[in-house]
C-alpha cells in the first residue's frame, strides 16, 4: 500500500510499477514563515520549507487498482479495471465484525500480506492476517494485549490502526490501540508484544490524562515509520496530541507547538500546552519525510522538520469553508499536492459537507493555495468522511478515494479534479486503503 | 462440563454450540477452552481477567461476573452475548 501515505513503508515495490517519471516538486528556499494565524483572506506565503533531502520518488504504479475498504459491518475489496474507469464490489470478509483498518504489506510485492483490524460488538478485539491476498484469514495466536503486571489495569478495546514497519524490516508491524496502546509484531502480525517504551512510560501517562479521551475513545493513531530511518517514528493521539520517537519507541517527546486547542482555555502564563490536543490524522510525505501534515480537530498544519513549530496551512481555506475536517493525503511524489475534506466545524459541529455542497479541496503549494474539487460529487450531500477514509493510488495522474459513514464510495483518477460514485449501500465506511 | 456457546463463538469450535470442558473455577474451565479452541477465551474475557461488557456467563441459570466462581463437572457454562444496542 505504498500509495497511501497513512502508513509508511517506504520504497517497497508494488505489483505492477514502472519507473517514476514525474519529477519531484523542488523546494523553495524561503524563509520560515511564523507560527500565528493569519486572516483567511490574506495573500499566500511562500511555502516554508528548506531544501528538501534527496529521496528517489517511489513508483509509479500502473494498471487496476483495489481498494480495501473497512466497515463497521465487514470489509470488502473493491477492484477496478486497467484505467480505473470500472470497479468491482467483492463480499464482505468477516461479516459483521466492526473493522477499523485493514492494510496490505507494500513490502511484500504481490500484496499477499495483508491485516485485519477487528472486533465485535460482543467479543473482544484481534488481528486477522491473511498470507494471500485476503481470499482466507487466520487469528493472530496472540493478538496485542497489555502485559498481565500490577497495577496494570488497561485492557485494549479496539484495534484500530495498524502500520507495517520500515522498508528494511520485513515481517515488522505497529498497531495502535483504544486506549492509547501501542505494539508491535515481527512476524507479520501471529504474535503481538508491548511497546515498552510507550505504553510503560510515565511521562506518557501523564500526557495522556490532560485531556481526557475524544467521543470515539482514547485512541493511537497515525503512526509513522519515517521513510528515511526506521528508528524515528511518529504518532498521534486524540485527544492528547502527536510525538516523536527518535530511538525505535523506547523515548517520546511531544511535538504540538503552533497547534490550537480551541477546546482548552488559554493559558494564564500565555504560553501553550504541551500536549491535550486533537490532531485527526497526520501523515508524511515518502519522497520528503521531513514533511508532515495533520488535519487537526482545530485546523490543517504542516511541518517541515526540523522544525517544530506547526503553520496553520488551514487558514489560506476559504473562510467560509474553514479548515475542520478528518483527513488528509499527500501525493506519493509531489511533497507540496495535498487533498483535504472540509466539514462543518460550525455551531454544534455537525461534521457533514460544509453547506450541504460535498467537496474536495487540494493544494499544489503545501497549503499557501487551495482549490475547491466538487465536480462529480453530489450537488447537495451531508457527508462524513472519517480519518482513515481517505487514500490514494501512485499512477502517474494519482487516484483519489474517500469513503463516506453513509456507506458510499467515490473515486477519482484525475487527482481530485473529478469523482464518480464507485460503491453505494455499504455498511459506515470506517477506513480505506490502497492494496 | 458441558460449555454452551452462542453462535458468536462457534467459529471457534468448528460450529458447534455445545462442547466439553475441565476445571474446578470458571477460569479453570475458560483455559481449557482455549487450549482446545485457541483465541477464544481472550474474545470473552479481557487481559485483566474483566469479562468482557457485551458477555454473559452462566452457570447453570445463574449469571456470574467473576472467574473464580467455583464449579463442578455436573453444572453448565454458558457463554452468550449479551443484549446490546437494542
Amino acid at each position: 500500500m505504498p500509495a497511501s501515505t497513512k502508513t509508511k513503508a517506504a520504497a517497497a515495490k508494488p505489483a505492477s510499477t514502472k519507473p517514476a517519471a514525474a519529477k519531484p516538486a523542488a523546494a523553495k528556499p524561503v524563509a520560515a514563515k511564523p507560527a500565528a494565524a493569519k486572516p483567511a483572506a490574506a495573500k499566500p506565503a511562500a511555502v516554508a520549507t528548506r531544501p528538501a533531502t534527496k529521496h528517489a520518488p517511489g513508483p509509479t504504479t500502473t494498471g487496476p487498482v483495489t481498494l480495501l475498504v473497512s466497515t463497521i459491518k465487514g470489509a470488502y475489496q473493491v477492484k477496478s479495471n486497467a484505467d480505473r474507469t470500472s470497479w468491482t464490489l467483492s463480499d464482505p470478509k468477516h461479516f459483521g465484525h466492526e473493522i477499523y483498518h485493514y492494510v496490505a504489506d507494500p513490502r511484500d510485492a504481490k500484496r499477499k500480506i495483508q491485516l485485519v483490524a477487528a472486533k465485535t460488538g460482543h467479543l473482544g478485539p484481534t488481528i486477522y492476517r491473511s498470507l494471500d491476498g485476503g481470499k482466507t484469514f487466520a487469528e493472530s495466536t496472540q493478538p496485542p494485549r497489555f502485559p498481565a503486571k500490577k497495577g496494570e489495569k488497561r485492557s485494549v478495546q479496539k484495534t484500530f490502526w495498524l502500520t507495517p514497519g520500515h522498508a528494511t524490516e520485513p515481517g515488522v508491524w505497529y498497531c495502535g490501540c483504544d486506549p492509547a496502546g501501542l505494539f508491535r509484531s515481527t512476524d507479520n502480525g501471529d504474535t503481538w508484544e508491548s511497546v515498552e517504551g510507550w505504553n510503560a512510560s510515565k511521562k506518557v501517562a501523564a500526557y495522556l490524562t490532560s485531556a481526557g479521551p475524544s467521543p470515539g475513545g482514547l485512541f493511537l493513531h497515525s503512526l509513522i515509520i519515517s521513510a528515511d530511518n526506521p528508528r524515528h517514528m511518529y504518532l498521534s493521539i486524540s485527544a492528547a496530541g502527536t510525538f516523536e520517537s527518535n530511538d525505535a519507541g523506547k523515548n517520546w517527546t511531544p511535538l504540538n507547538s503552533g497547534v490550537a486547542m480551541d477546546f482548552a482555555p488559554p493559558k494564564t502564563d500565555g504560553t501553550e500546552y504541551e500536549v491535550g490536543h486533537d490532531p485527526h490524522c497526520m501523515i508524511q510525505s515518502a519522497i520528503m519525510p521531513e514533511r508532515l501534515y495533520q488535519q487537526n480537530h482545530c485546523g490543517i498544519y504542516r511541518l517541515t522538520r526540523p522544525e517544530k513549530t506547526w503553520t496553520r496551512i488551514g487558514n489560506n481555506m476559504p473562510k467560509e469553508i474553514g479548515d475542520i475536517g478528518f483527513p488528509i493525503a499527500v501525493h506519493p511524489r509531489n511533497p507540496d499536492m495535498i487533498w483535504v475534506v472540509p466539514m462543518d466545524g460550525t455551531s454544534v459541529w455537525p461534521r457533514t459537507s460544509v453547506s450541504g455542497k460535498p467537496a474536495v479541496f487540494r493544494s499544489k503549494n503545501a497549503g499557501d493555495s487551495w482549490q475547491r474539487l466538487d465536480k462529480g460529487l453530489p450537488k447537495k450531500g451531508w457527508l462524513t468522511i472519517y480519518r482513515q477514509a481517505l487514500a490514494n493510488d501512485a499512477h502517474n495522474k494519482v487516484g483519489l478515494y474517500f469513503g463516506t459513514t453513509s456507506g458510499e464510495l467515490f473515486a477519482s483518477a484525475d487527482e481530485g479534479s473529478s469523482w464518480t460514485s464507485i460503491a453505494q449501500h455499504l455498511p459506515r465506511i470506517l477506513a480505506v486503503e490502497v492494496q | 462440563m458441558r460449555v454452551f456457546l452462542s453462535s458468536h463463538l462457534r467459529d471457534y469450535t468448528q460450529h458447534q454450540g455445545e462442547v466439553a470442558a475441565q476445571g474446578a473455577t470458571v477460569d479453570a474451565v475458560l483455559r481449557d477452552l482455549d487450549r482446545q479452541y485457541p483465541g477464544i477465551m481472550f474474545r470473552v474475557v479481557d487481559e485483566q481477567d474483566t469479562i468482557r461488557p457485551h458477555i454473559n456467563v452462566f452457570v447453570n441459570e445463574g449469571r456470574i461476573r467473576t472467574l473464580k466462581t467455583a464449579v463442578t463437572e455436573r453444572d453448565e457454562l454458558h457463554l452468550l452475548a449479551a443484549l446490546s444496542g437494542g
